[in-house]
């Protein structure tokens, strides 16, 4: 990693987004040679990966990939990192794009050595937006424990100034009046590692989301199972941490529906295969309800379903999610047809997880920048090879083909600055 | 490098009103390093300054720096390339991990443990800088640039277009008489665009016209590569022609108790008329990296017997089927069978993935646009349409004449001049009997890998992919975050091999891949190690004087990096190496290390831990510890100001495969009482970067246990457990555990000896 204040370079390639698509692009095209620039919304890299507790279907923690990603970046002089960035306007053409980024203040500076005085002295709490608001942090916080860069951040919105943080920081870390900063680099390609956003849960109103802390997402399970998440990795239900007996889930939560997501989101049904085993690592006498329209595990994953199905406690049942009613215990009924037998079936459960699907992430953003996107928001690489897609915000996927499109999107990038 | 040490004790982050800082100067002036300096945050503008002043003023050049965890401020305590930083740990894994005063250990007595154990931390960092030095870049004597691109398909095209249009020349060779590969025999291709529901033309016309049309791309049909010897940067490939044998074939792999068996003559010799594959070809051409491409072929489906495939006139495969309907016109009532399993199971046909539920998809428009009243049945027990593919399954739902169920298929027969498909648990809640022309199977798409060599390496580990069994003969990385990574450097592999894929995917895939090989070479020009541990520039040295010819380097290298010479003895390709030093951990004669990571550092720091030979409270453990994995979750403890057993004394190392015995035997003979290993786990959903690092050591591990006890010692006092990075609140308990362990068996017999 370069020092961020040397940002004269030519020919080289900006990288939007930090998640495990953009660290691949920075890295695969930094180790060839390339001068990269690496810029992240977020205080912290790593994206939507870091909120992962395992990866299907080898059931690794994330963050071994993201510790190896990380190294190769402290280590790569060719790349530039900067987070809480974002870009504001693209000028120029393929070979020659001046971009205008703009930095939001942190309002912790590089002497941070991530000690943890600033958060036991501050007295101000916001929802935790990484564990998607089951828990708090203070206004001053870590964005997690393993964030990178391992620096605190302020959450403005939260803080009031008071001080406090500042007086209890030995290392003079604090800065409350901290600015944003705009700067400009030029570059001969851009690579859009935009990534995707969980489909907003409460848009599918006959899934209640709202109405009931018995209903959660896909990624608030993940946060559940995780040894750094909200319950220290047990999964308990959100509101009371009743330890739940049944589960149910619900799959195409928003995907392949017209009203909401018309194409298949890829991801969702391993991901409950997967959110399966923590269950039954946690609850092995829990009953497990899988309402699905088709069962997407295809290749070298039929055999991990295989494995699962073979559960007598898991019923897989081929039927949409009609409805899911709040019950008075803290549970829900879930309410399907039984596609197969035509039984309406009633479930009552004590949590029941949404298989979200993925949405484009900064479609606002796109648009704003004039970026070619298809009529779902995703990012469509233009012909001239200087805006390129990869990951997620090219089309839903799993890691391991963001793995490959996001290296593809290097090697176009190189070639791009060769023009 | 004439090294000046300059010892730095940094007192913040609690450091200071945890430690004596004096008694910790102390113990680097014990270690050799004089002098050392502390101050309130190294870290800080001054901090670092104060370095740097004795830099510049006076010529340090090799900073020991005792502080934080080297996982963090690396950028702070970069001095520049020339200078050498180590540093001690004493902030996450002394400091930050103390144990909480409790009833059973006073607060004085925590501090007086960890005095120590931070004091060891700092005679540990002085050591390793007074054993280290900076890597010199192996630099291969002659580089090319070139890339050979196996397979003349979508993905061999591509990748050769792409590695083109960076700016490196490549050789494209097809076994076939011309390009294309598959492509060529599809009437229509997969929607690549909104709406996502027509057909395309096919393009791979375009894509061939575009290959022999670039003058950087040299194409090779009616070609096979015989061999591939050599290393990345340095390939020599020896070309056939298509479909022949040679004497440059590559060798397959034989066994030395084999090899003793072919010299008896008690078995035949798979290699005869074949060159040994240490010879030179003369011909061989030079490369500098390869993509493989080859490719798949399609599945024989006759063994599902109740289907008819091979025994009933018209039931086809998807391959048989496209090749119908590339020619004329299809018939027009067709079944397509995706699942094979009857009522029994509702997987797909093996090799499936998600390609053939868009093929039936695909295929049923061919039998709607031949025929005015075609129909087209497709039963299926999942539907596999990711992504987009979704709006193209949607569209064929829409099509009156395209009949989509679920279904269980049962049986299919001869009947009313057709056939008649069975079918039970259908979404129509009635068992069918569909009498069509032509039923299709969803044949699936068999990786060229599975059945043989394909790459046809000539080194000593043999011709082709290790252990691709795991993954049904897929050339698979098994890695989610890194799916390039082969276990051969410089080697890698696109589209068909390496899983059933579409077009769209294999165009990505094959330009990831040119993407690597380019890398590769670029690494290898530059003296430095590609994945895992990018731009690493040491490598690993041999003093072959004292070798014996054990073999063990050149059998565990889980990379392939070394052959034999024609004497036998082991033969370093550096640009195969990924230096995770797992030959310097087998090799018995410790011949072989690092210019900064060897067996004499690590066995001195091992041996600079004092050990109290009197006081059975403090008994001591040395712990090498996974630097990917576990050493970042004992890190992550102290972050999260878990308590760690003050009695232990951690090791980073490269991978657990470096760990070399001698080092066991050195902290037992110093009269340590234990020695743990903490690294990844092993098996087939292995989690070591360097794929078998950690299960060569463990095997080690239970080797050695017999050796300890013909010396009287328990075998329990060596041990290895998995630590995952994310187990950071386990860690503790999972090396206490071991401790106790121990303590049970009391301290090593051969204490103060």
């Amino acid at each position: 990693m370069t020092d961020e204040s040397s940002t004269t370079v030519t020919g080289g390639v900006l990288v939007v987004g930090g998640g495990i698509s953009g660290l691949t692009a920075a890295l695969e095209a930094a180790e060839v040679g390339k001068d990269v620039f690496l810029v992240e919304q977020n205080p912290y890299m790593g994206g939507r990966v870091a909120q992962l507790n395992q990866y299907f279907p080898k059931l690794c923690p994330p963050s071994c990939g993201l510790e190896i990603n990380f190294k190769r970046v402290k280590s790569n002089r060719k790349i530039r990192m900067y987070t809480l960035t974002t870009v504001k306007a693209v000028a120029g053409g393929p070979g020659n794009y001046q971009v205008t980024l703009e930095s939001k203040p942190r309002f912790v500076n590089n002497n941070c050595t991530a000690c943890n005085a600033c958060v036991e002295a501050c007295p101000e709490v916001r929802d935790n937006a990484f564990n998607f608001g089951m828990d708090k942090t203070k206004a001053i916080y870590k964005a997690h424990d393993m964030a990178f860069p391992m620096k605190y951040v302020i959450d403005m919105a939260a803080c009031t100034k008071c001080g406090k943080c500042k007086e209890a920081c030995i290392y003079d870390a604090v800065e409350l009046d901290m600015q944003p900063k705009s700067f400009t680099v030029d570059v001969s390609a851009i690579v859009w590692a935009t990534g995707w956003k969980p489909y907003d849960a409460s848009k599918m109103t006959n899934l209640k989301f709202n109405d009931s802390n018995a209903i959660i997402t896909n990624m608030m399970m993940e946060r559940l199972a995780a040894p750094n998440g909200p319950t220290g990795g047990k999964i308990l239900r959100p509101g009371d941490s009743k330890a739940p007996e049944s589960f149910a889930f619900v799959q195409c939560a928003g995907s392949r529906d017209e009203n909401h997501l018309e194409y298949c989101s890829y991801i969702c049904c391993m991901a409950s295969m997967k959110q399966i085993t923590y269950i039954r690592a946690q609850y092995p006498e829990a009953k497990i309800y899988v309402f699905y329209i088709d069962l997407r595990t295809p290749g070298k994953y039929e055999k991990f379903r295989e494995k699962l199905m073979a559960d007598p406690n898991t019923q897989f049942i081929k039927g949409k999610v009609a409805d899911i009613i709040a019950e008075s215990d803290g549970g829900v009924t879930v309410v399907a047809e039984n596609a197969l037998t035509g039984d309406k079936i009633k479930q009552k459960v004590d949590m029941a997880i949404l298989a979200t699907g993925m949405e484009p992430a900064n479609k606002e953003q796109a648009a704003a920048l004039g970026l070619a996107t298809d009529n779902n928001g995703f990012i469509l690489s233009d012909a001239n090879g200087g805006m390129i897609a990869a990951g997620c915000a090219k089309k839903a996927a799993d890691v391991v083909t963001c793995a490959q499109s996001s290296t593809a999107a290097a090697l176009k990038a190189i070639q791009a600055s060769r023009r | 490098m004439e090294k000046k040490y300059g010892a730095y004790i940094c007192a913040g982050c609690g450091i200071g009103e945890a430690l004596d800082m004096e008694g910790l100067v102390k113990a680097a002036g014990e270690s050799g390093i004089p002098g050392a300096k502390t101050h309130a945050a190294f870290c800080s503008a001054a901090g670092r300054e104060l370095i740097q002043n004795d830099i510049n003023n006076d010529g340090v050049n090799t900073v020991v720096l005792c502080a934080c965890s080297p996982r963090v401020f690396q950028d702070e305590f970069n001095f520049g390339a020339d200078k050498i930083t180590i540093r001690g740990n004493i902030r996450e894994q002394a400091v930050w991990c103390m144990e909480k005063p409790s009833d059973k250990k006073s607060a004085d007595t925590i501090k007086e443990y960890t005095q120590e154990l931070a004091s060891d931390y700092v005679r540990m960092a002085c050591t390793q800088a007074k054993k280290t030095e900076l890597p010199e870049p192996y630099k291969l004597e002659t580089l090319t640039r070139k890339i050979l691109v196996m397979g003349g398909g979508i993905a061999g095209l591509t990748a050769a277009k792409e590695a083109a249009d960076a700016g490196y020349d490549v050789t494209l060779v097809e076994r076939e008489e011309q390009l294309g590969g598959k492509a060529l025999g599809w009437r229509q291709q997969f929607p690549t665009k909104a709406p996502w529901t027509e057909l395309e033309e096919p393009t791979v016309a375009a894509m061939v016209a575009a290959v022999t049309g670039n003058s950087r791309i040299t194409v090779k049909t009616a070609t096979e590569v015989a061999r591939i010897a050599g290393a990345p940067g340095a390939l020599k490939v020896s070309f056939k022609s298509g479909k022949t044998k040679s004497e440059w074939d590559a060798p397959a792999k034989v066994t030395a108790d084999e090899q003793d068996l072919i010299n008896k003559g008690g078995m035949a010799d798979p290699n005869a008329g074949l060159q040994p594959y240490m010879a030179a070809d003369p011909a061989a051409e030079d490369f500098g990296g390869v993509v493989l491409a080859t490719g798949w072929t399609p599945a024989n489906v006759s063994e599902y017997a109740h289907l008819g495939h091979g025994t009933l006139k018209n039931v086809v495969t998807n391959a048989e089927f496209e090749r119908l309907a590339k020619a004329g016109k299809v018939p027009a009532n067709v079944a397509f069978v995706q699942s094979p399993g009857g009522s029994e199971n509702d997987m797909d046909f093996p090799y499936c993935n998600s390609v053939t539920s868009m093929v039936a998809l695909k295929q049923a428009k061919y039998v709607r646009a031949d025929n005015p009243d075609g129909r087209a049945y497709i039963l299926y027990q999942h539907m596999r349409t990711p992504g987009n593919m979704e709006m193209f399954y949607k569209g064929a739902q829409n099509d009156d004449g395209i009949f989509l169920t679920k279904a269980n298929v049962t049986k299919v027969e001869e009947g009313n001049g057709g056939l008649v498909v069975h079918a039970q648990n259908t979404l129509l809640n009635e068992d069918l009997a569909i009498e069509v022309d032509m039923v299709v199977l969803a044949a699936g798409m068999v990786p060229t890998t599975k059945e043989e060599a394909s790459i046809n390496l000539a080194y000593r580990q043999g011709p082709a992919f290790l252990d691709l069994e795991l993954f049904d003969g897929y050339a698979d990385s098994h890695f989610i975050c890194f799916p390039y990574e082969t276990r051969r450097t410089g080697v890698y592999t696109c589209g068909g091999v390496r899983k059933a894929m579409n077009m769209e995917e294999t165009i990505d895939d094959a330009t990831g891949a040119a993407l690597k090989a380019i890398q590769a070479i670029e690494s290898a020009d530059r003296g430095v190690a590609v994945h895992p541990r990018s731009g690493d520039g040491s490598y690993p040295e041999f003093f072959f004087q004292r070798c014996t010819q054990c073999k063990r380097c050149t059998e565990e290298c889980p990379f392939g990096a070394l052959d034999d010479d024609e004497k036998g003895t082991p033969k370093p390709n550096p640009t195969r190496c990924r230096r995770c030093g797992t030959c310097m951990g087998a090799c018995p004669e410790r011949i072989i290390g690092f210019k900064n990571y060897n067996i004499d550092m690590i066995g001195s720091m091992v041996k600079s831990v004092v050990v109290p030979d009197d006081d059975e409270a403090k008994l001591r453990f040395v712990v090498f510890v996974c630097e990917n994995d576990a050493y970042p979750a004992i890190d992550m403890a102290g972050m999260r100001r878990n308590t760690m057993n003050s009695l232990v004394r951690f090791i980073p190392v490269r991978c657990l495969g470096s760990v070399n015995m001698v080092w066991i035997k050195d902290a037992l003979s110093s009269g340590m009482d234990g020695v743990l290993l903490l690294g990844c786990k092993f098996g087939d959903d292995y989690q070591c970067h360097f794929v078998k690092g950690s299960e060569i050591a463990n095997k080690r591990m239970d080797n050695i246990g017999e050796t300890l006890k013909s010396l009287g010692l328990e075998p329990e006092r060596v041990g290895a457990r998995d630590v995952a990075i994310s187990d950071y609140d386990k860690v503790g308990d999972i090396v206490s555990a071991f401790v106790d362990e121990i303590v049970a068996l009391g301290p090593n017999p051969f204490k103060g000896f």
